[in-house]
C-alpha cells in the first residue's frame, strides 16, 4: 500500500451535509474571505486565551487526544519553538492536508495566537506534506504577521508524524521517533521547551480565541466537546473529509454521508493504529478518549487520528488487515529491536493464521502479548492493536477461511 | 482488569529501557533474572506483564542489581527512574 498523501486532491465535505466550523469561509479561503468570515486575528490577553482553552475542553486532534491546555500548563518555560504538525503520516488521512488547503489562515491564526500568549519570540514552524506546505506558503504571503513562520515539508513516512520524530527532524536529525523520558514541553527542539499541536487543534484554538469556550462547547458532548475532522474512505464511499460534532455516533456520520448501512460489515476507526468496529457496534459514539480506555464498546469508539475506513460486505477484513500489517511492519523506523524484528514476524504470523494455513493461534497470540510497550514510540502498540481487533471482529471470516472459503469468494 | 494491580509488588523505581539503543547484548538479562527474560531475539522482556514494558518496575530488593545493570549495559540503554 502506498501513501496517498501527495497524490490525491483534498476533498471538502459536500455542502450542507454536516455543520462546518473549520471550513466556514469556504473552499480554498484566501485571506480576504477568511477575514470576511471570521474577522481579524483577535488579541486576547495571554491568560484569557489559556483560560478559554482550559474551559473549552479542546483535546489534541493528532491522535493523542491530550487536553490542549494541559500541554500549555506543562511547559517548563517559554517555548523556544511552537510547531503546527500537519505531517499526517497515515496513508488514509487527508484531514490535515484538506484543512491546510481550504483553511490555512485558521491554522496560521492559531500559531500566531499561541505564540502571543505563551511564547513571544518563539520560532514558529508549520510541518506539512508537500501540497499542504504549498498552501501555507501561499497563505503566508497574503498576511503581514506571517513573515516569521517557517514551513517545512514532512518526510513521507508513517512514523515521521510522531511528535518526537517531528522535533528530531527540526533539530537536524532524521525524522525518526526518539526515546522520550522527558516531555517535549520540557525539552524539545534545541533542548528547549517545545509546544507541538496538530494543525486541526490550532485551527480550533483560532476559533476559541474568537468565540470563546462556551461557543466551542455548543457542539459535541460534555466529554467530547467541539467538532472534529474525519477522513473517510473505503468501500461504497467517495473519499472525503467531514467535520462532525464530538461524540457523534458512527452510524449517524455514515447516514449523513449517504452510506447504505447494510452494505458495510465493519469500519477501521482511528487509522492504521486504530481498531476495527463491527457493523453491530456502529451505534457507538466517536470520542476523543473512550471511558473504558480500550476504544470500543460502551465507553465509545476512539476517534484517534480521525480516520474511518469502511469495509463492504463483500470484502475480506482479514485480507485487508494483513496488507495493512504488512505495510506497518515495513514502516518500523528501524531503531528498536522488538519493533523491527517483531512486527514483520507479527505480520507473517497473522497472515498465516488468518488465512487458515496455520491453525495454531499460539504464535500470533504470543506476539500480540509480548510486542506492546517495547518501542520508543507507539508504533508497535498501535500495530498490535489493529491485529488484535481484526482477529476479534473477523472471527466469522476466520471460520470461513478454516473451511476453505472467503467473503471475497473463492478460497482464502 | 484489577488483576495486575492487586498482585503488584512494592516497587521503588522503574528500569527504563531506551529501545533505540538496546541491541540485545544481554548483560541486563544476566544481572536481573527475576525482572527480565529474553525474547526470541535476546531483547529484554519484562518477566511479569506490566502495562509499560519500557519501564519495568523494580522492587526495593532489586535496586542494587538494577544499578549494576545500568552501569554495565554496553549501549547505555538503561536508566533508573523514580516512580512518578
Ligand atoms: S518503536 Fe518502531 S517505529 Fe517506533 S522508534 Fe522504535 S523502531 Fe521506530
Ligand atoms: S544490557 Fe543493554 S543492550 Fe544489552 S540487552 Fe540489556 S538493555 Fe539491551
Amino acid at each position: 500500500m502506498t501513501s496517498t498523501n501527495a497524490a490525491t486532491t483534498a476533498m471538502m465535505p459536500p455542502e450542507g451535509t454536516l455543520p462546518s466550523r473549520l471550513f466556514a469561509a469556504g473552499h480554498r479561503a484566501d485571506a480576504a474571505r477568511h477575514v470576511a468570515r471570521f474577522g481579524p486575528v483577535p488579541v486576547p490577553a495571554a491568560a484569557d486565551l489559556v483560560m478559554e482553552l482550559r474551559a473549552s475542553g479542546l483535546t489534541g486532534r493528532g491522535g493523542g487526544a491530550f487536553p490542549a491546555s494541559k500541554k500549555i500548563d506543562a511547559l517548563a518555560g517559554p517555548p523556544g519553538t511552537i510547531i503546527a504538525n500537519g505531517s499526517e503520516g497515515e496513508p488514509l488521512s487527508r484531514k490535515d492536508a484538506t484543512l491546510l488547503e481550504h483553511a490555512p489562515h485558521l491554522v496560521i491564526d492559531g500559531l500566531v495566537l499561541l505564540s502571543a500568549a505563551v511564547g513571544p519570540g518563539a520560532r514558529l514552524v508549520v510541518v506539512a506534506h508537500p501540497d499542504g506546505a504549498e498552501s501555507v506558503r501561499r497563505a503566508l504571503l497574503e498576511r503581514r504577521d506571517g513573515g516569521e513562520i517557517e514551513v517545512r515539508v514532512a518526510e513521507d513516512r508513517f512514523v515521521a508524524g510522531e511528535a518526537t520524530a517531528v522535533v528530531a527532524g527540526l533539530s537536524g536529525a532524521p525524522a525518526t521517533p526518539k526515546d522520550h523520558p522527558v516531555h517535549l514541553t520540557e525539552r524539545g527542539v534545541g533542548r528547549r521547551p517545545t509546544l507541538l499541536f496538530n494543525v486541526e487543534t490550532l485551527a480550533h484554538i483560532a476559533l476559541i480565541a474568537r468565540y470563546g469556550a462556551e461557543w466551542f462547547r455548543s457542539s459535541g458532548t460534555a466529554d467530547d466537546p467541539g467538532t472534529r475532522l474525519f477522513s473517510i474512505s473505503g468501500d461504497g464511499v467517495a473519499e472525503q473529509v467531514v467535520e462532525v460534532p464530538g461524540g457523534s455516533r458512527l452510524a449517524e456520520v455514515l447516514t449523513a454521508i449517504g452510506v447504505e448501512p447494510t452494505s458495510i460489515q465493519a469500519a477501521l476507526v482511528g487509522g492504521f493504529h486504530g481498531r476495527w468496529i463491527a457493523a453491530g457496534d456502529f451505534g457507538g459514539r466517536l470520542v476523543a478518549r473512550p471511558a473504558d480506555g480500550n476504544g470500543n464498546g460502551n465507553g465509545g469508539i476512539a476517534a484517534g487520528a480521525g480516520v474511518v475506513l469502511l469495509l463492504g460486505a463483500a470484502s475480506c477484513g482479514l485480507r485487508v488487515s494483513a496488507s495493512i500489517l504488512d505495510y506497518l511492519a515495513a514502516e518500523s523506523a528501524g531503531q528498536c529491536g522488538p519493533c523491527v524484528l517483531g512486527l514483520p514476524r507479527l505480520s507473517h504470523r497473522f497472515a498465516e493464521y488468518s488465512s487458515g494455513r496455520d491453525s495454531d493461534p499460539s504464535g500470533v497470540r504470543y506476539l500480540i502479548e509480548t510486542i506492546p510497550g517495547r518501542g520508543a514510540c507507539h508504533h508497535p502498540d498501535g500495530t498490535v492493536s489493529l491485529a488484535r481487533s481484526a482477529l476479534a471482529v473477523f472471527a466469522g471470516e476466520l471460520d470461513r477461511h478454516r473451511s476453505g472459503s472467503c467473503s471475497e469468494g473463492g478460497l482464502a | 482488569m484489577t488483576r495486575h494491580a492487586m498482585s503488584a509488588p512494592s516497587t521503588s523505581a522503574t528500569l527504563h529501557i531506551d529501545w533505540t539503543r538496546c541491541q540485545a547484548r544481554g548483560a541486563c538479562l544476566d544481572l536481573l533474572p527475576d525482572l527480565l527474560r529474553p525474547d526470541d531475539d535476546g531483547y529484554p522482556l519484562a518477566a511479569t506483564p506490566p502495562r509499560e514494558r519500557s519501564d519495568v518496575p523494580v522492587p526495593p530488593a532489586g535496586l542494587p542489581a538494577a544499578r549494576d545493570a545500568v552501569d554495565l549495559c554496553p549501549r547505555l540503554a538503561l536508566s533508573l527512574r523514580p516512580l512518578p
